[in-house]
């Protein structure tokens, strides 16, 4: 009996699974990676699914070779996908900077353990959240979401195959340890919507492949599609042809960056809860931020007036929403596993405002709610 | 010496086109290459080889890495992808199996397949990939001015080894075999039209397949190691190269000033990656 392409209905299913399901439901057939914990369940799950549904799995030599593949098919017309942790992620910096000039749409997954280096490989951490902003040398903007269950593991592992068509960029699926290893409901749709892929529509002689639509988004045509194409990862002209000119290279890297930054209504995601009255704000995302739920209820039951608000866009940061919570705050706490990375964002959005307070370890284990509560406590003290 | 004014061109042969120039991106010519190597060689036994295969152009792709022969992509009015250092072959990788129906050929140069880029061919290799790879040898590192590479000569001067080279080459004809490719030749572009019936082989092979072209590098190579203009190394070429089909692959090292092996090394038959993945794919009932 053929298998089922989308496996509708309810599941209990881990974060890792939810996420190999999430892309088979958004339409993605290609999928290459490198064995690495505590990512081997999308991996192994691809593995068994996607030759069953006509798909392509193929375990590459190392993390490199993965995205270079997952480009290809890309490049190929295919909905690919490749998925990682830490040293992994470290080696795809280089050909994220090749999707990213390129205009390639795909979707890498990195689910973060303990760093810097091999690290702590089986348990879990937040630190790899700049690396996914700014990891690839040069200028660039970047998308990355952050699940916080499972069953988001899935929706958003859709939604990043929608954005990564949108803006023909690679988007980042920045999930972690405990999110990937945790089994919960996942309820699946028996039907997603499938991104199309934004085709050309002038005959080949008239085509320039990196000439933008108004939304400074170009066109894709694919490899046997009969367009031709030349795609270089050196700076290039609207035909495609390499211009090493300062113009035509500020021209290009501000496209790239500005056909996301002009459209942050369409990737900016997060979530309040109890912030209506809150005086005190804790942000966080991933893990963490469901952690900090219950510190939030311990503040609650000691007085103090806490919410959540939860980012599920990293990147671009949504420094309006954490401006604007800082209006309606008297402090802010931002809870992550790592020393600092996304709480400099806050403090960046804030402008100063109110004060801010990190909560942080460098990896190995989640926050406990009386962790978040003393937080909460501290910055309650210093705004009264 | 007077010079005689030159007779204006007949009609006939100012709209004649060159027989290749479909293939190619005439709006980006001239090339960079410099006078003397080889890629220009190389590059247009490679369009003789397409033309005598007479495969619909819309189903061929060339993908190259970084360097000189990585300039290769750029050229042909094809699809072509010239993707980061040493990443052509699991970029090839990718579109060949995202869809089989296209014709994958990575073309590119010594230091970017076997440096920067040898774990991803001996792999592509080892799996038989369907894939052909063209590696133009030029013995260093051209585009980047002249610096030892993989397959640098022991005692070759390049700008890093201004001492003579203390590394040890591969033999990139044993070393393909041994990783697995089921096709593997060797010619200089001495030999263009050996060159052109290697590729047109290397292209129709099922699997992964193996063109190693030896290519002169007046600019670089030549210089520094007194080999005198391209036209020296070609004859360089002619007086060393023996044709020996079917030779040991053990037996094709290069070394200066010794004769050195060329022809077609391995032509064996064995299940491709893709031939055994859609075999399964087919008996799960995927479409």
């Amino acid at each position: 009996m053929p298998a089922k392409t989308i496996l509708s209905g309810v599941h209990f299913m881990s974060g890792d699974e939810a996420i190999a399901e999430g892309a088979i439901a958004a339409g993605c057939r290609f999928f290459a990676a490198y064995p690495i914990t505590p990512q081997s369940e999308i991996a192994e799950r691809l593995a068994w699914r996607l030759p069953q549904i006509g798909g392509m799995f193929i375990q590459m030599e190392d993390e490199i070779a993965a995205i270079a593949a997952v480009l290809g098919a890309s490049w190929a017309g295919m909905k690919a996908m490749t998925a990682t942790s830490g040293p992994g992620f470290s080696l795809m910096m280089e050909n994220l900077g090749l999707g990213i000039m390129t205009e390639t749409p795909c979707v890498i997954v990195n689910v973060q353990r303990g760093a810097p280096s091999t690290g702590l490989p089986t348990l879990v951490a937040q630190g790899d959240m700049m690396q996914a902003r700014w990891g690839s040398h040069g200028h660039y903007e970047i998308i990355a979401l952050c699940p916080a269950s499972p069953q988001e593991s899935f929706d958003l592992t859709v939604r990043a195959f929608a954005l990564a068509e949108r803006f023909r960029v690679p988007v980042l699926l920045m999930t972690d340890e405990v999110v990937g290893h945790m089994y919960e409901r996942v309820e699946i749709r028996p039907s997603v919507p499938v991104a199309p892929r934004r085709k050309p529509r002038v005959p080949p002689e008239e085509f320039l492949p990196f000439k933008p639509d108004p939304d400074l988004v170009p066109p894709m045509a694919c490899a046997g599609e009969g367009y031709r194409v030349h795609v270089t990862g050196l700076t290039h002209d609207e035909r495609g042809y390499p211009d090493m000119t300062p113009e035509a290279h500020d021209r290009l890297v501000r496209r790239l960056v500005d056909k996301i930054r002009l459209f942050p209504q369409e990737y900016t995601f997060y979530e309040e809860v109890d912030l209506s009255d809150a005086e005190i704000a804790v942000v966080s995302y991933g893990i963490s931020a469901r952690v900090s739920l219950g510190g939030i209820e311990l503040a609650r039951k000691a007085g103090i007036k806490a919410g959540l608000f939860r980012l599920i866009t990293a990147w671009p940061f949504p420094d309006e929403a954490i401006y604007n919570l800082a209006q309606r705050v008297k402090g802010i706490v931002v809870v992550e596993i790592n020393l600092g990375q996304m709480s400099r964002e806050v403090e960046r959005a804030v402008r100063g405002r109110v004060p801010v307070h990190g909560v942080y370890h460098a990896g190995g284990r989640i926050h406990t709610p009386e962790e978040v509560f003393q937080g909460i406590e501290e910055v309650y003290r210093r705004c009264r | 010496m007077p010079v005689k004014e030159a007779k204006a061109a007949p009609d006939m042969v100012k709209e004649a086109r060159h027989p290749l120039e479909k293939w190619l991106r005439t709006d980006r010519l001239p090339h960079i290459w410099c006078s003397g190597c080889g890629l220009g060689t190389a590059l247009s036994a490679f369009l003789f080889a397409l033309d005598e295969l007479g495969w619909d152009p819309d189903s061929v792709v060339v993908v190259s890495g970084i360097g000189c022969a990585g300039r290769v992509a750029g050229y042909l009015r094809l699809d072509t992808y010239h993707t980061t250092h040493g990443r052509a072959i699991p970029f090839a990788t990718g579109l060949k199996l995202a869809k089989p129906d296209l014709h994958v050929i990575v073309f590119s140069g010594d230091g970017d397949l076997f440096a920067i880029g040898g774990n991803h061919f001996i792999h592509a290799a080892r799996r038989n990939m369907d894939i052909a790879v063209i590696c133009v040898n030029n013995f260093n590192y051209g585009m980047t001015g002249g610096q030892l590479g993989p397959t640098t000569p022991v005692g070759s001067r390049t700008t890093t080894s201004p001492f003579g080279n203390f590394e040890h080459p591969f033999n990139l004809v044993h070393l393909a075999a041994s990783a697995g490719a089921t096709y593997v030749a060797r010619w200089t572009t001495l030999d263009g039209r050996r060159l052109t019936k290697a590729f047109v082989e290397a292209l129709s092979h099922k699997g992964f397949t193996f063109v190693e072209v030896l290519s002169p590098c007046p600019t670089n190579y030549g210089r520094r190691n007194r080999l005198g203009e391209g036209l020296d190394e070609l004859k360089y070429y002619r007086e060393h190269m023996v044709i020996r089909h079917g030779a040991d692959p053990k037996e094709a090292d290069i070394l200066p000033g010794k004769p050195f092996l060329v022809g077609k090394f391995v032509d064996i038959e064995k299940p491709s990656y893709l031939e055994l993945y859609q075999a399964k794919v087919r008996e799960l009932g995927g479409e």
